[in-house]
């Protein structure tokens, strides 16, 4: 059994007297590539928004590499209004920043894409290398760190090239097209270093032949730069082709796990997508 | 050549000319003519617009807080400069005050004239920015986990109550109270407040184009981004408002240099107004548009268009229209059809080096035209 | 506590003037999102018209020329320098609020030849002194927290009852929505200028027939405290202007009573700051999230 890189246990996220993800418990382990799907509107961004601190999640915790790095438990107005599971089950409050989690080596894509627009493809993927940047404001002012600086700029070449964005480097990001776009934004979560990389929705958009063509590109980073591969998506061919093992959401609640073969001959998921016929 | 090479060389002459030009100009005029005055005003009020468009332009909060730490800065020069004997004619309702020194007087002691009381301002001066920077610290969080309009109003507010302190009686040993303070030294040469803004201004283009710069960008950019990506928000936002701050209180200092006498009321709201427009005209987001414009309109309001407030204008003699007041009024319409119809202003985000660029561009095409 | 009745009795009648004027930004607020910064300059024009409309006619047609004059100032201030620029970003909005009220205040200095001009008993009845609880005051003090009151119901009648009142809720609610229902947003906003200048004017001719006189400046005060008032209530909200603006009104009266006079626009805008960072939405505001 290989090691757990992320745990979700219990988590619930409940906006006002909307349950938008109940009592969620998942796993993934190192090297995997997991994927999570279900209907629109099934919670599954909101789970990925609670895993990296964008939201809190009203109840539950979420383990990274064996750590504890997220706990909460329904508080104040909450504390009436819950209508989720495990109510009392936690006791502390953990609410990192999603700056502190990416740090601990956790990036993310946008389902609607979230580049730096007023910057080129190089500036946004050596943006990204700020947070691993280890100099002062005063010696970057004066230029002390520039040994740093142009390691990190290598590295950064080295990135587009593997992402095959090295001839447009200099263009602004927003000029791209957008399959590009959605690699420039993968390319610019790898350049913060991450062991767990978070993919929500990377082929919205893309026709065909582009879906195929990310499909083998998210298992070449993966084998290239040692990840393990979380990921949100709805074109079920890339799904069923590169995830290990698949969770399905349902108006927020969790209703099949298993391989892709598994899903695709589970009932309670064909219902989900297809609905339910009245008279079956 | 590369291009990074020319742009380089284009730069640093085009400086080089602007730096000689200025000690011409001190070689041949008096120090009170009106163009050394207008080059001393338009260079401390670059500096401050530079300070803005860091936060404004370059981070994206927009902060309306400057005329408060430029009053900050301007007090702490005036309290710390004036010379000891003057001290009881200055603070005459406060029995000559509570501070007994004066830095320019004190490094004289130990360096010489020239040399000691030049140290002793620009200590002074050094102080002034640290405290507005601290006081920026300390406001910080609070404030920048406000919203854009939210965070404007709550640092023009922030100005407001430091002015009232500042007028505030009880403080007079320290501050005078509502009277002014006068009699401190100052630069005298138009090119020492080029040479010490030039400075500053250096630092912050040097800011700009660092690591923390770029991280600053992405925060004006796209603020959830550059979270997810590992930029902590507030460390960032502290810093950038900190920064800003110091240099608007510096700034604020030379302000008071060159006026030559110090009160707490004219660091009003509008001062900070004048200055975003300032900021505005030249292009947010682009630091040779601030001092551009911090230029042309330092000199076009104080000097070149002074006949549209009195009676004369390009030979034009109408008193009837060129009364007092025209010439704001003139200004105050171009700057709203800057602000309506050029919203990039005069630069948009590109700088001096960019100017290059540009024309190399066209040259090359039209090479490949042929 | 006997020395404080007159303030308290001003601080009533101060934060019903502050009350007509803060509705104006909470209105526009509402709808545009924008601090119209112009809003106090506004103000001060309809001061400035007063002292020279009294000045010249007889005051029935005196007051209405200054409501007209600033109710068509406010509307070209919208359709001029807001209209154009609805799709922009916010900060270019909030900077051409501010280059107007640059330009009202520069324009009004050319015109006036920078002199404050003398408010000489501009309403004669209203400006009688009175005496009130062992105080004497003007009259206008008396009056104007009852024709706040009574301008207040008549508004939230006009929003609660009226087509044109459900069309600026739908637009303050969602903008855009509203404008794919069929809501000509263009005059929604065009009346809640309208709207919120001509408060603005009632307040100012109550305001300025307590002082000397009318200057350029003297909208930016009142403008900003107004505004900190909507802030206060909850902007967007209008009897969360109107309670903020009494509440204003009153504090700073009650500190100009303790003897601390230069502290009253500083406190103000320490109540701001301490509103915000505690609770941002004010006292009846709704909270927004942003989404991801």
């Amino acid at each position: 059994m290989s090691k757990n890189v992320l745990r979700i246990e219990n988590a619930t996220m409940q906006f006002g007297g909307v349950v938008a993800v109940d009592n969620l418990n998942l796993e993934i382990n190192q090297g995997e590539i997991v994927a999570l799907i279900g209907p629109n509107g099934a919670g599954k961004t909101t789970a990925f928004n609670v895993t990296t601190g964008v939201y809190q999640p009203t109840n539950g915790a979420v383990w990274f590499n064996g750590e504890k790095i997220i706990e909460n438990h329904p508080q104040g107005k909450m504390k009436k209004l819950y209508k989720g599971e495990n109510d009392g089950k936690y006791t502390h409050v953990l609410a990192p920043t999603p700056d502190k989690i990416t740090k601990l080596g956790m990036a993310r894509t946008f389902q609607n894409i979230r580049l730096w627009k007023s910057q080129t493809v190089f500036n946004n993927v050596l943006i990204a290398k700020h947070c691993r940047t280890t100099a002062g404001v005063a010696s970057a002012i004066f230029r002390l760190n520039r040994r740093e600086e142009e390691r990190q700029r290598q590295e950064v070449l080295e990135l587009l090239e593997v992402v095959g964005l090295a001839d447009v480097k200099d263009e602004l990001a927003t000029s791209l097209p957008y399959g590009k776009q959605r690699r420039l934004e993968i390319a610019r979560a790898l350049a913060a270093e991450p062991t767990l990389l978070l993919l929500d929705e990377p082929a919205a958009g893309m026709n065909p032949q582009e879906t195929d063509e990310l499909t083998a590109f998210i298992g070449e980073i993966r084998d290239k730069f040692n990840l393990t591969i979380f990921l949100i998506e709805h074109h079920m061919n890339l799904v069923m082709n590169i995830s290990d093992r698949i969770y399905v959401l349902d108006f927020g609640k969790l209703i099949a796990e298993g391989t892709p073969a598994e899903i695709q001959n589970n009932k309670r998921v064909i219902d989900a997508y297809l609905g339910v016929a009245e008279d079956a | 050549m590369t291009l990074k090479k020319k742009q380089t060389i284009f730069t640093a002459a085009v400086l080089l000319v602007l730096l000689l030009a200025s000690m011409a100009l001190d070689a041949t005029l008096p120090s009170y003519h009106i163009a050394i005055t207008c080059v001393k005003k338009a260079t401390v009020y670059a500096l401050v617009a530079v300070s803005m468009n860091l936060l404004n332009g370059f981070t994206g909060l927009f902060s309306l807080g400057q005329a408060g730490f430029m009053l900050l800065g301007a007090y702490a020069y005036g309290v710390l400069c004036i010379p000891v004997a003057k001290r009881a004619g200055v603070y005459q309702y406060f029995d000559g005050g509570l501070i007994q020194f004066s830095l320019p007087e004190i490094f004289a002691g130990f360096l010489g004239d020239t040399i000691g009381s030049t140290v002793g301002m620009l200590v002074a001066l050094a102080i002034g920015g640290l405290l507005a920077a601290a006081m920026a610290y300390l406001i910080a969080l609070p404030v920048l986990r406000l919203k854009s309009d939210y965070l404007a109003i709550a640092t023009l507010g922030f100005a407001e109550i430091l002015k009232a302190f500042f007028q505030w009686n009880a403080l007079g040993p320290i501050t005078n109270g509502s009277n002014l303070l006068k009699s401190y030294p100052s630069f005298e040469k138009g090119t020492s407040y080029i040479l010490l803004a030039g400075a500053m201004i250096a630092i912050i283009v040097l800011l700009i184009n660092s690591t923390y710069g770029r991280a600053f960008k992405a925060i004006r950019d796209d603020e959830v981004a550059a979270e997810a990506m590992g930029i902590n928000l507030s460390k960032h936002k502290r810093l950038a408002f900190v920064i800003s701050s110091f240099f608007a209180g510096v700034g604020g200092g030379m302000l008071a240099m060159y006026n030559g006498t110090i009160a707490a009321a004219p660091f009003k709201s509008a001062l900070t107004y004048e200055i975003l427009l300032i900021v505005v005209i030249g292009g947010i987001g682009s630091i040779t548009g601030s001092v551009l414009a911090s230029f042309l309109y330092i000199f076009s309001s104080e000097w070149l268009l002074r006949g549209l407030d009195s009676g004369t204008f390009l030979g034009i003699n109408a008193p009837g229209i060129f009364k007092n007041g025209f010439r704001m009024a003139v200004f105050s319409v171009i700057i709203m059809i800057i602000v309506l119809f050029f919203r990039k202003g005069i630069m948009g985000d590109r700088e001096l080096p960019d100017l290059l660029v540009r024309r190399n561009k066209k040259s090359r095409k039209e090479a490949a035209g042929k | 506590m006997r020395e404080l009745i007159p303030y308290l009795i001003n601080g009533v009648s101060v934060g019903g003037q502050y009350a007509l004027i803060a509705i104006g930004y909470t209105l526009v607020y509402g709808i545009l999102r924008l601090i119209n910064f112009a809003h106090g300059d506004v103000f001060m024009v309809a001061g400035l018209v007063m002292v020279y409309a009294t000045a010249s006619m007889p005051i029935y047609l005196a007051i209405p020329l200054a409501l007209i004059a600033t109710v068509i100032l406010g509307f070209t201030i919208e359709r001029v320098a807001y209209k154009p620029l609805r799709t922009a970003p916010r900060m270019s909005l909030m900077i051409s609020a501010i280059g107007v009220s640059y330009l009202i205040q520069n324009l009004a200095f050319y015109l006036t030849g920078g002199v404050p001009q003398p408010v000489n008993n501009p309403i004669p009845w209203i400006s009688d002194t009175v005496a009130i609880f062992g105080a004497s005051t003007k009259r206008v003090t008396i009056i104007t927290p009852f024709l706040t009151i009574a301008l207040v119901i008549v508004l939230v009648y006009l929003i609660n009852h009226t087509k044109i009142g459900m069309a600026m809720r739908a637009a303050a609610k969602d903008f855009e929505t509203a404008q794919l229902m069929g809501i000509k947003i263009n005059s929604v906003i065009s009346m809640t200028f309208v709207i919120g200048s001509f408060l603005a004017a009632v307040g100012s001719m109550l305001y300025f027939t307590n002082y000397p006189s009318v200057a350029i400046t003297s909208g930016g005060m009142p403008g900003l405290k107004a505004f900190v008032a909507a802030v206060f209530g909850g902007i967007g909200s209008i009897p969360g202007a109107v309670v903020g603006a009494f509440i204003i009104g009153l504090c700073e009266e009650i500190i100009k009573g303790l003897g601390y006079t230069t502290f009253s626009d500083a406190f103000t805008f320490a109540l701001l700051i301490v509103i915000l960072c505690v609770k941002p939405t004010g006292l009846f505001g709704e909270k927004v999230t942003d989404k991801v």
